[in-house]
């Protein structure tokens, strides 16, 4: 007899084990912070692991050389990525620009999504209301939307002016650029459906992610309270940082099914038929992103607080996850843009 | 992962609806937590038991039809959309059967589940005494071995319906010698029987929800043990995971206030500023991941039929507090209008919201306070240490 099933199946779950294996293994903290001095030799090595490994091509179809998987099978290696804080923009790529690429299709996807899952080149993304590129000074492609249209402009065709967000990590870029008719790769309903579903993909990635992220920031704060005494006794005995913790796993472990279903919604279309309102993917991710950067951002905050001074330091790794936090729960739509989405559909 | 619910689940839904639809009581019953609203919700109870709807996943011979977890949780929507009335035999149904089911014997599932099914006995726990609230283990009640049975002494309180109620399941020190959760033992207990005395008590809202039971030399069986003498903390942990977990306060209950609050907005666009309306979408929306978090759960178990564990806990935290903030909405959103009591003739909803938001009031307090449940996620989830 079979039933509704709100579980991973064992493959996605093997896949999820296997990339958090590469992830602890490749991209330890100094990783991340060797990006933020100018050396990325640690992050092309994790990168390229990534792309042997099949994630970053994931979402290709076959004949680009994919795995034809869908967000549902992405979302887990999304989460695991933030629970190390990937610094190269991971849901840009595979989980925007790579399926993008093959939605639009010819020659375009044929010439770039090969070297984009191989690693050999990198692919950068701008939607509306996304005023900075990430990781703007690696990338060789820039995926740009114009009015109704989208297009696809080499590197040599715009000028990047690089900005200093508070996470070094983030490479923005401010991209200037003039569409022409050359480089217009979709245009009417069509690009304006795939912007759509980009913005949808690049707010459900980067709510996964901020789901690691969040984790990580419990995981490590536990550990410390468990480490550090004072009066005595460790500093996690007390009820004031139990507490803390406590709602941090609340906020967490509530937020996390949301995001699933989210993918879940992208992959296969709004299951859970639910006759409440008139929902739709686009309340659910909005939902899903809204519940992640709250959760996230609460677990920033008491983990900062729980470590006291040390992780006040700029030299202890707790800031490299904190300002991951920050700046992506403001990205792809903060909490309040999206609960006024979830508000339009579900209040009147 | 799959969604979509199955055509059996689909099938289970529309009949339960359409059952539902007809059946449900036009206007709301008087509140169950007194006297005369207690009668009402009998007659109700004894009506979903006559059409095998009283207890969907028990077995046919118990009343039940069989149903999946899954089928389950879709008959509680259904039952809350209609609006139906609260199940007075909660504690029965919800708490005391599943520790039945895990640990009775088969001479006590024949016996206590069928009448408890058909609202014949109705069941109030016996958990609090006047000294002994969250810090449970230390309980004073005691039970003395005599011949063929046992002599229960000692008070319990906060008994919610102990004073419309027929019999209680709780917890007697059964080793004098013993300290803390050792020498317990949990007792299944005829409130008529000598010895027995219930006074009821009034609730914050005034009805009388609550109840005192003495006991003064009452004798009781030896069949009335559940689950062994002196194992009567491993047992009542089973109970309480279902007071904190699945069954006592499924998602259904949530989705028909949060729609209720947004029916709510809608009729009253004016009054609500968009900080209230933020309000209001964040219930809604914690009603929905309450949703998700339970099929989620469920599936889980039902693929490795493990139980709920100490996650009850966060489970608990978070419903109790969302069915507060969502009344707290609201009450803000019927500003003045919101103080109205039942029973004032121009009270919205029938003064629905004030009568919920002091019942939502208690969902912190009951079932181990939301203190207590952060350090059990923290000390038992999280692994921070106890001392």
């Amino acid at each position: 007899m079979s039933e509704m099933r709100f579980r991973f199946s064992d493959e996605q779950l093997t896949f999820r084990d296997a990339a958090r294996d590469l992830l602890a293994k490749e991209c330890p903290p100094s990783v991340v912070r060797a990006v933020w001095d100018g050396d990325t030799a640690g992050e092309d090595a994790v990168w390229a692991a990534l792309c042997e490994m099949g994630v970053v091509g994931l979402r290709a179809s076959e004949k680009h050389g994919g795995l034809a998987l869908s967000d549902l099978d992405l979302v887990l290696l999304l989460r695991e990525a933030g629970r190390v804080a990937l610094p190269y923009p991971v849901v840009e790529t595979a989980a925007v620009a790579v399926p993008l690429l093959d939605e639009i299709g010819g020659s375009l996807a044929a010439e770039w999504i090969p070297r984009i899952a191989s690693g050999e080149t990198h692919v950068a993304v701008g939607l509306p209301g996304e005023r900075f590129v990430p990781a703007a000074t690696k990338a060789d492609l820039f995926l740009l939307v114009a009015g109704d249209a989208i297009h696809a402009v080499p590197r040599g065709d715009l000028t990047i002016r690089p900005q200093v967000s508070v996470d070094r990590s983030r490479r923005l870029g401010l991209v200037d650029w003039a569409p022409s008719p050359a480089t217009r790769v979709a245009e009417g309903a069509t690009a304006t459906g795939l912007t759509e579903l980009s913005r949808l993909r690049a707010a459900l990635g980067t709510a996964a992610f901020l789901l690691g992220l969040g984790r990580h920031l419990l995981d490590i704060t536990v550990g410390y309270a468990c480490e550090r005494h004072q009066f005595g006794v460790p500093i996690g005995s007390q009820q004031a940082v139990k507490h803390k913790l406590a709602d941090v796993a609340v906020a967490l472990t509530f937020a996390e099914p949301v995001v699933y279903r989210a993918a879940y919604s992208l992959a296969h279309g709004p299951g859970l038929a639910d006759e409440v309102v008139g929902e739709g993917v686009d309340v659910h991710v909005s939902m899903a992103k809204a519940m992640a950067s709250d959760a996230a951002m609460l677990a920033a905050e008491h983990a900062l607080q729980c470590h006291g001074a040390i992780g006040y330091s700029y030299e202890y790794d707790l800031q490299l996850w904190m300002k991951r936090v920050w700046c992506l729960a403001a990205a792809h739509g903060d909490a309040r843009t999206h609960r006024s989405v979830v508000e339009r559909a579900v209040l009147g | 992962m799959d969604l979509d619910f199955t055509t059996q689940e689909n099938d289970f839904r529309a009949e339960a609806r359409s059952w539902l639809e007809a059946n449900v009581p036009r206007t709301p019953l008087p509140s169950g937590d007194t006297r005369e609203g207690f009668a009402a919700h009998l007659e109700w109870e004894r009506l979903l038991f006559d059409a095998r709807w009283a207890v969907v996943s028990w077995p046919v011979e118990y009343g039940g039809r069989e149903a999946t977890l899954m089928e389950w949780l879709v008959f509680e929507e259904e039952y809350y959309r209609a609006g139906a009335p609260n199940r007075v035999t909660q504690n029965g149904i919800f708490l005391l059967a599943p520790t039945i089911f895990e640990y009775g014997t088969q001479d006590q599932r024949d016996r206590l589940l069928p009448r408890m099914a058909a609202a014949e006995d109705l069941w109030c726990q016996g958990w609090s005494e006047p000294d002994v609230g969250s810090d449970l283990a230390g309980i004073k009640a005691r039970a003395t071995k005599v011949d063929g049975g046992w002599l229960l002494d000692g008070q319990k309180t906060w008994t919610t319906r102990g004073a419309f109620s027929t019999h209680l399941f709780g917890l007697f020190r059964s080793d004098p010698e013993a300290e803390r959760h050792r020498g317990l033992t949990y007792f299944l207990v005829p409130l008529d029987a000598e010895g027995v005395t219930v006074t009821g008590v009034g609730r914050l809202d005034g009805d009388e929800g609550f109840a005192e039971v003495f006991f003064d030399s009452a004798f009781v069986s030896d069949e009335s043990v559940l689950g062994g003498v002196g194992e009567g903390w491993k047992v009542a942990m089973s109970t309480t995971g279902s007071e904190r977990g699945l069954t006592l306060r499924s998602p259904g209950r949530f989705m028909a206030t949060a729609t209720r609050l947004a029916e709510l907005f809608r009729s009253r666009a004016g009054s609500a500023d968009d900080v209230l309306r933020e309000t209001g979408v964040k219930g809604w929306m914690d009603a929905q991941a309450y949703r998700l978090f339970t099929y989620q759960t469920v599936s889980d178990m039902v693929e490795t039929g493990r139980p709920m564990g100490v996650e009850s806990s966060l489970n608990k935290i978070f419903w109790s507090e969302m069915d507060v903030r969502l009344h707290e909405t609201a009450l803000a959103l019927l500003g003045v209008d919101g103080e109205l009591d039942e029973g004032s003739a121009d009270a919205v909803d029938s003064g629905a919201w004030m009568k919920g938001w002091q019942f939502a009031l208690a969902g912190p307090i009951y079932a181990g306070t939301n203190e207590i449940q952060r350090n059990v996620v923290a000390e038992r989830v999280l692994g921070l240490p106890r001392k």
